[in-house]
């Protein structure tokens, strides 16, 4: 598939998710339970770019030693935990990031 | 009742604040596009046609690890699921609407234009409160638009060493701050994690972004349904 065609297609399918419920839905098919489960997706779906971007090297073999991402992720966590601020928890986490392979 | 151009001013203002962090969003997903062999053009196209940040880090994430396009599609399309939820939450204040503008409000219905219109829209009853979204979700249209082309630009100029890649988790991480707090999110959390993970090299097609996404949501099912019935 050409890069145009995967562009292509993945926009299609993202404005399906965004215009089918508005063009389709009655309210009352969209019950609570439904609700409630599709508010976890986010919390589903980014852990899985996160983790292994995280605890993978670039042969994608387990690198738990000597990993400043480990550190700076969780640095970022701690922030964000406290702070509730997306940019707040970026910052933090590129600032020790930089701090650990720079610095020390 | 307000002005069409009044209440589209009120969905700029309320949103800008959460522009803040979608800028250097934007400027990330313009430099990694470029690193991971994207022209230009696609990017830019990329931006104008999906309009989805998440997603399109994503895409960009697993097409440099080399999943097929069939697996890349699919994990778009589970990122961007959660639009599912959006649409259903604002249809009622678009019922009215012609087909036209549903078509036109869709492309706009992104996360922070949900999450600040969607308050405004249930307080207010006016006929024309949809331009409240329209206001919010073209901010964040230019926002988007104009920091994907500073970051195509600028990413000849960042050096490699810098590491901007770990951005991507990072950003991932940051969006999560508000679930960080809650039991049954933390526990989906790590689910979804380890099976990423560990099923990396394991689960095949690069097809784990899928499968850990629906392990931690059928975990979801499972821990709510506990915390029901122990109510």
């Amino acid at each position: 598939m050409s890069n145009w065609a995967l562009i292509i297609y993945c926009g299609l399918i993202t404005y399906l998710t965004r215009f089918s419920m508005i063009a389709l839905i009655k309210k009352e098919m969209f019950n609570d339970r439904i609700r409630e489960i599709l508010s976890y997706v986010p919390s589903a779906i980014f852990p899985a770019i996160i983790f292994p971007a995280i605890f993978l090297d670039n042969t994608a073999s387990f690198q738990l030693e000597d990993n400043p991402k480990i550190i700076a992720a969780i640095i970022a966590t701690i922030i964000g935990i406290f702070s509730r601020s997306i940019i707040a928890t970026i910052f933090s986490g590129l600032a020790s990031y930089w701090f650990i392979i720079f610095v020390i | 009742m307000n002005s069409n151009f009044k209440v589209f001013i009120k969905g700029i203002i309320d949103v800008s604040p959460l522009m803040i962090p979608v800028v250097p969003f934007g400027l990330i997903f313009g430099v990694l596009a470029i690193d991971v062999g994207f022209s230009p053009l696609e990017t830019m196209g990329m931006s104008l046609i999906v309009f989805g940040g998440a997603s399109q880090i994503v895409l960009l994430q697993l097409f440099s690890g080399g999943a097929s396009s069939l697996v890349i599609i699919s994990s778009v399309g589970a990122v961007n699921s959660r639009h599912l939820l959006y649409g259903a939450v604002v249809s009622e204040h678009l019922s009215d609407l012609k087909l036209i503008w549903k078509i036109v409000i869709s492309y706009f219905l992104i996360d922070q234009a949900y999450a600040i219109s969607n308050g405004y829209l249930k307080k207010n009853k006016d006929q024309n409160r949809y331009f409240h979204l329209v206001g919010a979700g073209a901010t964040c249209w230019v926002i988007w638009q104009s920091t994907t082309f500073l970051g195509i630009i600028l990413g000849a100029a960042i050096p490699e060493k810098l590491g901007l890649s770990f951005a991507v988790p990072l950003t991932f991480l940051a969006l999560l701050v508000n679930d960080f707090r809650k039991f049954i999110n933390v526990i989906v959390i790590i689910v979804s994690g380890l099976v990423a993970t560990l099923g990396y090299n394991y689960i095949p097609f690069k097809a784990y972004a899928i499968v850990a996404g629906l392990t931690g949501l059928f975990a979801a099912m499972i821990l709510t349904k506990m915390v029901k019935t122990n109510e």
